[in-house]
């Protein structure tokens, strides 16, 4: 394996360089994924059927308790990148532990939100609103929960194997992940939540 | 008892009972074959768990001939039953399902496939590369694509078929009006062999991209290499769209969500119009390969350099921009009212003008050329004028107040296959039989190419001309019969004795393989057409590396100007090449898949939840899983290069 | 080459069956709308036809010329990148065809969306719902309903509100002008109008599954006289449409021409109905006028490109 020292581990093979830019053409297909659900969502959100409406059901504190969570998350897991450049692998396991656990716990709020839906009779059957609803925060959510065990499974890789071209380029592509879930959410805090309270 | 009785195909006929024994016999034969000469092993090694691009590239070829067969097929018994007014050969239930699969599998699964054989074969030749970006993934791609196929397939003889046409509208595709797990199995086998090519589509944009030739600039690629990147991003654009269609309609059928049901909220045009923002780019994924292929040839053939180079690629860029901004004109009837159906009228009729403009440089190209009437040059000229034909029907479509007219008549049937036959599936014939010999080291017999040649472009005008008239005379498409009265009868007679005519030509091809096995001579030059592009610079058929060293260019036709300049194409002395080690991981993946998608499409959750961590398990393994790959030693290559006939300069 | 002029004489062959002496349906409309979308089916057969020939003709030249077996052994094709006057030309007179095109498509769609005109009468609104695999025709003004027939008088403009107990339909009566689907949530409209009188086939055209060939009804066009009095005559004869009647009528099958008096909307509205009364409580409730879904469509393309 050739390995490029000029660059940032992570991008120091030919492989990893492939790797990268594969991802960013993934996150382009995933952009087209929640475009689709988006529009959906906009077409479907006043059909409501007999069902309750989004201001119906929507509470604005877990909602901005998840937000918090997850930013805070996108900026641990920029913080483990940093420290993986600077070679410190430690820290990176750490910070990287640190999202999962604010992931983790974006996750407890979110089923705990659904919980709370269910219970006010927006179950998935509800409506064409209620359908929608689900599907678009259902796949987000589905996201981070792969994301937590990819991220589990890089923690456990750099801790057996070391900050190699490989690790790195895996933690990395990983962080775009997670970054791109973020900015997701954004889309769904503001255009979901807040329009649908407003 | 109870248990297996859901697997009963609803309303079993004897075109079902026949298709149960011939695939239990030929899944025995295949079986006993195996065993016998004992070829489980070479399957395995050599087949099953490869990461070849090339190995690849010939397995989605099969898969494509297989699915051409079942569809065609499908086609013979459809032309049959409409031949003559209120034929009693099928039932509307039979019809229906024979239509609807029909229509999947021609275009899901053979002409997907066909251009995936064709772009996994020669892409990485054309660009100089040792193989796509991501091996593993590719082979990964065309399990699932193999494995979706197979889940659609056997929905004919386990639970019963499709049967709500391959737009699969709703309400009608609903549980309400398809009570049978058939479009459960539409749903889940379009998503995963779906999923399949949207992995495709980022490895090859990845390894087009990044992994071409040293010298060779986008503006060098050869033009099968240009379609291949722009059909490639039309895939990782529109696929997701497919997906979460296909999410909600499984949704809709086994979870009773109202997505596009017609109480409660659900919206049925919302269905049609995620259908169709990906099903109008869908019919461009399939054309634009084709378009590629026909650059290739007919400069090969012409001897001369592609004209317009340039703007046949501003020309592709222009038509998968547009080919996002049509997908209304598919149900211009749905009552959108005549503004949004001017502006998309406007913009339908608008792509015939990058279309024309690769038409003529074509024919620009022909001019002062040489024509040399090879099989597959003869299918890229047949292909000009009836696809000239199909492709001004299109704009007739693509007027709103005419297509009123034309709309869910024979008319729009005709349209769409003088597009597809010529385009696509003329280009698929011509690239199998120009890459043939790269791919097998022999030629395919000429004589039998001219004649399949022949009988498939008479046949082709012969089934779908009539049908404009029956369609202008009120013919609705998808009706199992008419009556008398009606006056259909002639045309649907004609385009029957068409029909047989393709099933002729068709079988010829087969033939052709079969005859050129046994007698074609193996002795063959390793550019036996005199070609331009740096696939034909290897040997045929092609070692694993594909190139001892990797080829400099320095214009759009290096191995041209290798040939007739002397300029050096293989700069350089043999290195160690590093290749990526056989997996089996995606064909248990694909397998599991297909567990998977089987367990949804019953409704048995149980298996549901084994199949999903078994896909957890695949994506675990290979995640901790250490492979770097393995080196072809110098002494290797220089074996391998001596006995496919000399080293190369 | 004998394929070409196969290919030609087939063309002349439907060039002759399109204006022969037997028409086909769809260019022989008996009313305005119908006139109108024939003539633009002329003139993009025309002008289509054009493109054609001229194409044809450069491809039959330029192979018949080019052939390796006409040239000389020794010849060597040229090297030319292309031509920016050439590339020049091929672009702009295809874009002025379809700008040609787009302007006929333009007005004529405006003009078979409206209410045909040149008729003093107010339209006749007609409701045409269809259910597996069958059409019910209530005349609101005439309160009468027909299954699977349907009468109208001529030289006045029809108005078709189309809806559907079901899959989505596709109401067509070729000679009278094209289609447009009927569905289930939402109720559209069909501007039709009859010069002649005669008798019309009309069906769905979309697919609706296992009937869906037989789902066709039979169009009756008659001065408005002669429409008075079958009115009238049905007024005095038929029966009563009731609930249960209809409900009857409504399961999947398929049924022969059938007479009532009073519609069915009475008691079981149109889509779009309830939603303008806005009463609630009923399944059939649906929030979004075709108008609103429009905006949709045209906001989610935005969204997806
Ligand atoms: C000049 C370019 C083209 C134009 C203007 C055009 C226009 C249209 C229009 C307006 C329709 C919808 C008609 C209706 O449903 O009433 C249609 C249908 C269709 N077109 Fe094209 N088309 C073009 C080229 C192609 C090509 C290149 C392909 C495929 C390779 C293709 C495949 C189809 C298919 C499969 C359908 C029918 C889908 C269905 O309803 O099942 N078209 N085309
Ligand atoms: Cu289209
Ligand atoms: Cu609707």
């Amino acid at each position: 394996m050739k390995v490029d020292h000029s660059l940032p581990l992570e991008y120091g093979t030919e492989q990893n360089r492939l790797n990268i830019l594969g991802f960013w053409i993934f996150l382009g297909a995933e952009i087209a994924l929640f475009g689709t659900l988006f529009a959906s969502y906009f077409t479907l959100v006043d059909r409501t059927g007999s069902g309750p409406t989004g201001a119906e059901i929507f509470e604005i504190t877990p909602v901005l308790i998840e937000t918090i969570l997850l930013l805070t998350s996108s900026f641990t897991i920029g913080l483990g990148i940093h420290a993986m450049r600077l070679g410190k692998a430690k820290a990176m396991i750490t910070f990287f532990a640190i999202t999962l656990l604010l992931g983790l716990g974006f996750l407890g709020v979110e089923i705990y939100d659904f919980i709370v839906y269910i219970h006010e009779g927006a179950t998935l059957q509800t409506s064409g609103f209620t359908a929608i609803l689900f599907l678009t925060l259902g796949t987000h959510g589905a996201h981070v929960t792969f994301g937590l065990f990819w991220g589990a499974f890089i923690i456990l890789q750099v801790i057996k194997r070391g900050l190699t071209p490989e690790t790195a380029n895996k933690a990395f592509i990983f962080s775009l992940y997670w970054h791109f879930l973020d900015v997701v959410w954004i889309f769904i805090f503001s255009f979901v939540f807040l329009k649908g309270m407003m | 008892m109870d248990f297996f009785a859901r697997f009963a195909v609803p309303n079993p006929g004897p075109t079902i009972y026949a298709s149960m024994v011939a695939i239990a016999l030929t899944m025995v034969a295949i079986f006993v074959g195996l065993t016998y000469y004992k070829k489980w092993g070479y399957l395995w090694r050599e087949w099953l768990t490869t990461v070849d691009h090339k190995r690849i590239g010939i397995m989605y070829l099969i898969s494509a001939l297989l699915m051409l067969f079942r569809g065609g097929v499908d086609a013979i018994m459809m032309r049959a039953q409409t031949a003559v007014p209120e034929n009693t050969l099928l039932g509307a239930q039979e019809y229906n399902e024979i239509f609807t699969t029909h229509g999947v599998v021609m275009i899901i699964f053979m002409a997907m496939a066909f251009i995936m054989a064709l772009m996994n074969f020669a892409v990485p030749l054309q660009i100089g590369a040792r193989d796509v970006a991501f091996p593993r993934l590719n082979a990964l791609s065309f399990w699932l694509y193999f494995f979706g196929a197979m889940l659609f397939n056997i929905s004919f003889v386990i639970g019963g078929s499709p049967d709500s046409g391959w737009s699969s509208y709703f309400p009608l595709a609903g549980t309400e009006y398809s009570e049978s797990v058939g479009t459960n199995y539409y749903m889940l086998a379009l998503q995963i062999s779906g999923l399949g090519t949207l992995i495709t589509g980022i490895n090859f944009i990845t390894t087009i991209l990044k992994m071409r030739a040293p010298g060779m600039t986008l503006m060098k690629m050869p033009m099968f290499t240009w379609s291949a990147l722009i059909t490639n991003l039309i895939i990782v654009f529109a696929f997701p769209v497919l997906t979460v269609a296909l999410l909600m309609g499984t949704m809709d059928r086994l979870f009773a969500t109202n997505f596009f049901t017609t109480s409660n909220g659900g919206m049925d045009m919302l269905w049609a119009n995620l259908f169709w923002v990906w099903g109008h780019p869908e019919v461009y994924i399939l054309i634009l390969p084709a378009f590629g292929i026909y650059s290739e040839i007919i400069s090969t053939f012409s001897r001369r350099n592609l004209y317009g180079y340039k703007s046949m690629v501003i020309s592709m860029v222009a038509i998968s921009v547009l080919s996002f901004l049509v997908w209304v004109h598919h149900f211009f009837t749905m009552g959108q009212g005549a503004l949004v159906n001017s502006i998309f009228s406007i913009t339908t009729m608008a792509i015939a003008v990058p279309t024309g403009i690769k038409i003529f440089n074509w024919l620009f190209t022909l001019r002062k050329g040489k024509i040399v009437f090879t099989t597959p040059m003869l299918y890229s000229l047949g292909f000009i004028p009836i696809f000239t034909i199909g492709g001004v029907t299109g704009v007739m479509l693509g007027m709103a107040s005419a297509d009123y007219q034309y709309h869910n008549t024979m008319f729009l049937v005709a349209h769409f296959h003088l597009v597809i036959i010529p385009g696509v599936v003329f280009a698929m014939i011509a690239g199998l039989f120009y890459w043939w010999p790269k791919m097998f080291g022999f030629m395919l017999n000429e004589r039998l190419g001219k004649w399949s040649f022949w009988f498939i472009a008479i046949s082709v005008c012969v089934t779908f001309f009539p049908m404009f008239i029956s369609g202008l005379d009120g013919q609705a498409r998808r009706m199992y019969t008419y009556s008398e009265s009606t006056g259909f009868g002639i045309w649907n007679l004609i385009s029957f004795i068409g029909a047989i005519g393709l099933a002729i030509g068709f079988a010829l091809i087969v033939y052709n393989i079969y005859y050129s096995i046994r007698y074609s001579t193996r002795e063959i030059p390793a550019d036996p057409w005199d070609a331009r592009s740096l696939e034909w610079a290897t040997h045929s058929p092609v070692p694993e590396y594909n190139f001892a060293i990797v080829p400099e260019v320095d214009s759009t036709e290096a191995f041209w100007d290798y040939k007739k300049k002397g300029y050096k194409l293989f700069k350089g002395k043999y290195e160690p090449i590093h290749m990526p080690n056989n997996s089996g991981v995606p064909f248990l993946m694909g397998l599991v898949f297909f567990v998977w998608g089987f367990a949804f499409v019953f409704g048995m959750w149980i298996f549901a939840v084994i199949a999903s961590i078994g896909i957890a398990a695949c994506l675990a393994h290979r995640s901790f899983e250490k492979d770097h790959g393995r080196y072809i030693s110098v002494e290797e290559i220089e074996k391998t290069e001596k006995d496919l006939g000399g080293a190369k300069e | 080459m004998k394929i070409k002029w196969a290919l030609l004489t087939l063309i002349f062959t439907i060039a002759t069956v399109l204006t022969g002496c037997e028409p086909l349906l769809v260019l022989d409309p008996k009313g305005p709308q119908g006139r109108t979308t024939a003539d633009v089916i002329m003139i993009s057969i025309w002008t289509m036809a054009i493109v054609v020939v001229v194409v044809f003709a450069l491809y039959i030249f330029i192979v018949r010329k080019y052939r390796a077996s006409n040239q000389s052994e020794d010849y060597e094709p040229p090297h030319i990148e292309g031509s920016l006057k050439l590339e020049i030309v091929w672009t702009a007179i295809p874009v002025l065809i379809v700008a040609f095109l787009s302007v006929v498509t333009v007005v004529s769609t405006y003009k078979v969306e409206a209410t045909p005109e040149g008729y003093n009468e107010e339209p006749l609104v007609i409701y045409a719902s269809s259910s597996n695999w069958k059409w019910h025709f209530s005349y609101p003004e005439q309160n009468i309903e027909t299954v699977n027939y349907l009468f109208i008088p001529t030289d006045r403009p029809i108005e078709f509100k189309l809806y559907s107990y079901g899959p989505i339909s596709s109401f067509w009566i070729p000679q009278l002008g094209g289609q447009k689907y009927a569905m289930a949530d939402m109720v559209n409209t069909l501007n039709l109008a009859a010069d002649v009188p005669g008798e019309y086939s009309g069906r769905n055209a979309n697919f609706t599954g296992e009937g869906f060939a037989q789902q066709t009804f039979n169009v009756k066009a008659m001065p408005q006289k002669e429409f008075d009095e079958w009115v009238k005559e049905i007024n005095a004869t038929a029966e009563p449409l009731t609930e249960d009647k209809f409900e009857e009528l409504l399961k999947p099958g398929h049924l022969g021409q059938s007479t009532y008096t009073g519609t069915h909307l009475t008691f079981s509205p149109p889509p779009e109905g309830h939603h303008e009364k806005g009463d609630s409580g009923n399944e059939e409730v649906q929030p979004g006028s075709s108008k609103k879904e429009q905006d949709e469509e045209v906001d989610h393309s935005k969204m997806n490109h």
